[in-house]
């Protein structure tokens, strides 16, 4: 659509504007300010300049909580999308059962994530959990409170329970917006089920596909409440993810300088990866 | 093709199955006493019983949980949408200075990670007196539900033509009688779409809203919280808590459901 060129539009923005100006400038100014300054209490502050982004820069700390964020944000990135695909693709077009399987399928994205957090917290424990229980009785030694491997396990299921759906929903929204004419003229041309889904779905699914593949990248990448109450970061540290660790410093420990340049380093790779994930799915649309 | 056949229902059939599971493993827990859940492994409830919710219904701390969370929300989901729809109109039919940079700047606080925001918001809401209230939550949730609202608003107005607008003033309507009576009908599931996903997030959001709150408007997620760490393990109480959460969610779901598909798309696939 070709819009016209009319300045009072800012009129009608300007309510935003301020809202979000008002939650997202001012806090930010705040722990731009905490970043450069180091105190020792008593309101007492004084200029650091850029040694908090140095140390947490060379942190071994930082970097191993990145690692950790790197490995989950992958790890369900990988899972859940071609799940997702997968199942949008086996779902029916049309009968009374679709809207049944949607707001079925809807249903774990509307529970509030400490509850998640607890109902698999519940659901995994070992002797009283179902999912625990089962495992070991069919002969696995799991503990996710003790072994790091089995925390990971269950925290990676309880996500693609979790959010799954999200790009089933997505992916099923595009694929119901394909005419029926593609289908037809693929018939036509003798096309069979895997050159239909690489020539007409996955293309016509391209766009509905980014806005999940963002929205997932974006929210497991800034992904707290969940695994914080499934398993408080622990066995050890082996669980702490980004945002937990945040936490830890910036509420448990209170060292304000620290935690502010974590919080924009944090911030800036979030920016930056969003951008360019953006930027090259883009990009490979328009070829 | 009979192998596509079964696939089609059996894969969304396992896959609900696995989403219902840990639900029913909640739901389960909560109708079972603590002795029992302590005791042994059950399927079922061996000793049924409703005493875990008679204590929410009945004690203060617990029921006003869900009322100080309900009223938030609704108080969020209805500022974000009320000050996106002029704003998504806007972007949707004008080309105006710096607007591209706007609507860029509007999806990065959607990257935000709240617990970067954490500590200064608990700062900036106590310098200006709101800290404890409703709508503290409210406007704060509105960091991340404005941009979404706007940007699922501009999807859906772009895909009504202009037309639509130029006949209105022709045949005399002002701008406000048109967007009013007109426009907002004609996006009428849009605006849905947008209330439902605003509800959504602010509902499922707890990091903010604890940070916020202290005692007159806490939500129901920090009293459960506290309920599982202070006062040892009343599992049961807390199943039956988490399953009562799962209620108004499930309500939302069940008034979008037509649109569900269709909105999910943004408006503009």
């Amino acid at each position: 659509m070709n819009k016209l060129q009319n300045n009072k539009a800012w009129l009608f923005v300007l309510p935003v504007f301020a809202l979000v100006a008002f939650n997202a400038i001012i806090p930010l100014m705040t722990v731009v300010n905490y970043s450069m300054q180091e105190t020792f209490g008593n309101n007492e502050f004084f200029w650091a300049g850029v040694i908090w982004f140095q140390d947490i820069l060379q942190s071994e700390r930082f970097h191993a909580s990145l690692g950790r964020q790197a490995i989950f944000t992958a790890s369900i990135l990988a899972i859940e999308m071609p799940l997702g695909i997968a199942i949008a693709l086996c779902m029916p077009r049309k009968g009374p059962w679709v809207s049944v399987c949607l707001v079925l399928m809807a249903l774990p994205l509307l529970i509030p994530w400490n509850v998640v957090g607890a109902m698999w917290n519940i659901f995994a424990l070992p002797d009283i959990g179902f999912l625990g229980h089962m495992l070991n009785a069919i002969g696995f030694d799991f503990n996710f409170t003790r072994q790091p491997g089995d925390a990971w396990f269950t925290l990676i299921l309880m996500d693609v329970w979790h959010w799954t759906s999200l790009v089933v929903l997505l992916a099923y929204a595009g694929l119901s917006s394909i005419p029926d004419a593609y289908y037809q003229a693929a018939k036509i041309d003798g096309a069979g089920g895997w050159a239909i889904f690489r020539f007409i779905q996955l293309p016509k699914l391209k766009r509905v596909l980014t806005i999940a593949f963002l929205l997932r990248f974006m929210d497991s990448f800034m992904i707290y409440t969940e695994p914080f109450v499934l398993t408080g970061g622990g066995p050890g540290n082996s669980t702490t993810l980004l945002s937990i660790d945040l936490v830890k410093i910036a509420l448990g420990q209170f060292d304000l300088g620290p935690a502010a340049a974590m919080s924009l380093v944090y911030f800036l790779i979030i920016l930056a990866l969003s951008w360019v994930f953006y930027t090259v799915m883009m990009r490979n649309e328009e070829q | 093709m009979n192998v596509k056949k079964t696939a089609g229902w059996l894969v969304p059939t396992l896959y609900i199955l696995f989403l219902m599971l840990p639900i029913y493993w909640l739901i389960n827990m909560s109708f079972k006493t603590t002795n029992e859940i302590l005791g042994s492994f059950t399927l079922y409830p061996q000793e049924f019983t409703l005493d875990n919710y008679i204590t929410i219904f009945t004690d203060p701390t617990w029921y006003m949980g869900y009322v100080n969370s309900i009223s938030y929300v609704t108080l969020n989901t209805a500022i974000s949408v009320a000050v996106a729809l002029p704003a998504a109109y806007a972007f949707s039919r004008y080309r105006f200075i710096g607007d591209k940079h706007l609507f860029f700047w509007l999806l990065t606080n959607r990257m935000a990670p709240p617990a970067v925001f954490a500590l200064p918001f608990f700062q900036l809401y106590s310098a200006v007196g709101l800290f404890d209230t409703h709508i503290a939550v409210a406007l704060a949730h509105t960091l991340f539900n404005i941009p979404l609202a706007v940007w699922i608003l501009e999807g859906f107005m772009s895909g009504v033509p202009r037309e639509l607008d130029e006949t209105a003033y022709v045949d005399g309507h002002s701008f406000w009688s048109f967007f009013g009576k007109i426009f907002i009908p004609t996006i009428a599931a849009g605006i849905g779409v947008a209330c439902f996903f605003c509800f959504m997030f602010s509902w499922v959001e707890l990091l903010l809203a604890k940070t916020l709150t202290a005692v007159e408007a806490k939500p129901i997620a920090a009293t459960m919280t506290k309920t599982a760490s202070s006062s040892g393990y009343e599992l049961g109480l807390l199943a039956a808590a988490g399953t009562l959460t799962i209620i108004p969610g499930a309500f939302v779901i069940y008034f979008v459901r037509n649109y569900i598909a269709k909105g999910f798309a943004l408006g503009r696939v």
